[in-house]
């Protein structure tokens, strides 16, 4: 009942399928980066809504700040200053959880239940199913959940799903002054998402673009880019996708190969035993020697 | 290097065979521990560990051991495994030798097919061991890039595959060839069981007997 109440979509490390026969609204944030002014609002209300309070650091320079996502930061604003058709240009991006549609954090993860997926899109961590492997964290081609040593848990941006399932928006869209985050269907996201792109393009911002990336089959948190001919500015990948190495390494046809191969081993000892019995010494030298026995 | 009763010869020694069964203990623990992070299907053996957490805390620790237990091990023993031209003779008639058709008359403390477990066992430990610090939580995977971390989780699932079925093998072939298993327990072998599986081994203790 948990399952379909719950509307889970996929769950990590099961070999059953989750039912899937009723399809929730499928959400998104989007984070319109032109509107986005850095004021961090979204970041002390992430903190706000979770109960989060990193360590207080030592200022490094920039306006980034904490320096990285922790398992106290599960939203930081990255500000980055880029040379752009040869203007400096400061970039900000909230850096945080996509949300992806074929998540790599749940593909690594070997914990059953430990990565959930929604149908709603929300890709949550169950920390008391977490073991602590960290496999998750080199699974997910954004690098974006952090291990936190004192619990050997990880832990990320949960899009606020515990708001999400009472008809809430996530505490960083409540926060934002200047509407550069929205929350909704992702349909209506999209659709948003198009017609503020076509603003930028007619003031001039050309190669502005959404990052939606299809290579992980879409996110549920995405970006309108002003400079989205350039991804990698922002700190984002170009083509994310989950790793053909990760791929391979927990692929269900390659670890059931290896599976059956061992279990054929076993078979393959119990057949072998039947046709030619066991290697014993011939009995004619094993009596020779037992004569001399006392 | 006979036993008191004349009639049994010693082939394993009792600190090697306490090296190799504490080898044997640590395998099965990292083995079963191991199996359940690499399937669902195995992951109820995650409770024999206590629960989850607790079984991938310990199961790179094992793995420590298993180094520390392994390889002074392999030193006592692999004297006798290298491999000699006799060898790749025992190994073109490795199926005949399984179905009981071909017996090897020069093989010495060690057959041909022991010799590719140990030299098999050598480096994949170690590949076992270097891998396994990269995916080591939370110690030392942070000092790895998570491409590196990526290859060494496909590398670590591979080289224990591989020793398990090697391992696999290994059980099996104790279990077959008669005696084997009480070699390895008590010590001891008769004198038509060391002349017949390991004749050149055979000559060599009792030439320094007599």
């Amino acid at each position: 009942m948990p399952l379909q109440s719950l509307d889970i979509r996929n769950r990590s490390a099961t070999t059953f399928t989750p039912p899937s026969a009723r399809q929730t609204l499928e959400v998104a944030k989007l984070i319109d980066v032109s509107r986005c002014i850095g004021c961090k609002a979204c970041q002390a209300a992430c903190m706000e809504w979770n109960d989060l309070r990193d360590r207080v650091g030592v200022c490094e320079g920039m306006y980034t700040n904490p320096p990285d996502l922790s398992d106290q930061s599960w939203c930081l604003m990255r500000f980055h200053e880029e040379e752009i058709d040869g203007g400096l240009r400061w970039l900000i991006l909230k850096d945080g959880c996509l949300h992806c549609t074929d998540p790599g954090c749940l593909r690594s993860c070997p914990a059953p239940g430990a990565v959930l997926q929604y149908s709603n899109g929300i890709v949550d961590f169950q920390a008391e199913r977490c073991i602590g492997c960290g496999y998750c964290i080199s699974g997910c081609p954004f690098d974006i959940p952090r291990l936190r040593r004192e619990d050997s848990k990880v832990y990320k941006c949960t899009l606020c799903s515990d708001r999400v399932a009472v008809g809430l928006e996530p505490a960083c869209i409540k926060s934002c002054p200047t509407q550069a985050l929205s929350f909704g269907s992702k349909e209506d996201m999209l659709d948003l998402a198009h017609h503020r792109l076509e603003d930028l393009k007619e003031r001039g911002l050309k190669q502005a673009a959404v990052y939606d990336p299809a290579g992980v089959h879409g996110t549920h948190v995405f970006f309108v880019l002003p400079h989205g001919d350039q991804p990698e500015a922002y700190g984002l990948p170009r083509n994310p996708r989950v790793s053909p190495v990760v791929a391979l390494w927990r692929s269900g046809f390659g670890r059931a190969a290896g599976v059956f191969t061992m279990f054929a081993v076993l078979v393959a000892g119990i057949l072998h035993y039947m046709r030619h019995g066991p290697l014993e010494v011939p009995e004619e030298q094993e009596e020779e020697k037992k004569e001399g026995r006392p | 290097m006979t036993d008191k009763q004349g009639d049994l010869i010693l082939r394993h020694p009792v600190g090697e065979r306490i090296a190799h069964w504490a080898v044997a203990i640590v395998f099965v623990f990292l083995f079963l521990s191991g199996l359940a992070m690499f399937h669902p299907f195995f992951f109820w053996l995650s409770f024999l560990f206590g629960e989850g957490q607790f079984m991938r805390f310990i199961h790179p620790i094992a793995g420590v051991a298993l180094v520390l237990l392994f390889y002074p091990y392999a030193a006592q023993v692999w004297k006798d495994n290298r491999w000699r031209p006799a060898d790749s003779a025992w190994v073109k008639h490795m199926w005949g030798f399984m179905r009981k058709e071909f017996h090897a008359a020069d093989t010495g403390k060690y057959n041909a097919g022991q010799k590719l477990m140990f030299w098999s066992m050598v480096p994949i430990i170690a590949a076992l061991l270097l891998t396994g610090i990269a995916l080591w939580q939370p110690w030392f995977a942070p000092a790895f890039s998570p491409t590196l971390r990526r290859v060494a989780g496909l590398l670590h699932a591979i080289c224990a595959f591989i020793m398990f079925v090697g391992i696999g093998v290994h059980w099996y072939a104790a279990y077959w060839t008669r005696g084997a298993v009480r070699a390895m327990v008590r010590g001891t072998v008769t004198r038509a069981w060391a002349k017949f599986h390991h004749p050149v081994w055979y000559r060599e203790v009792t030439d320094k007997d007599t």
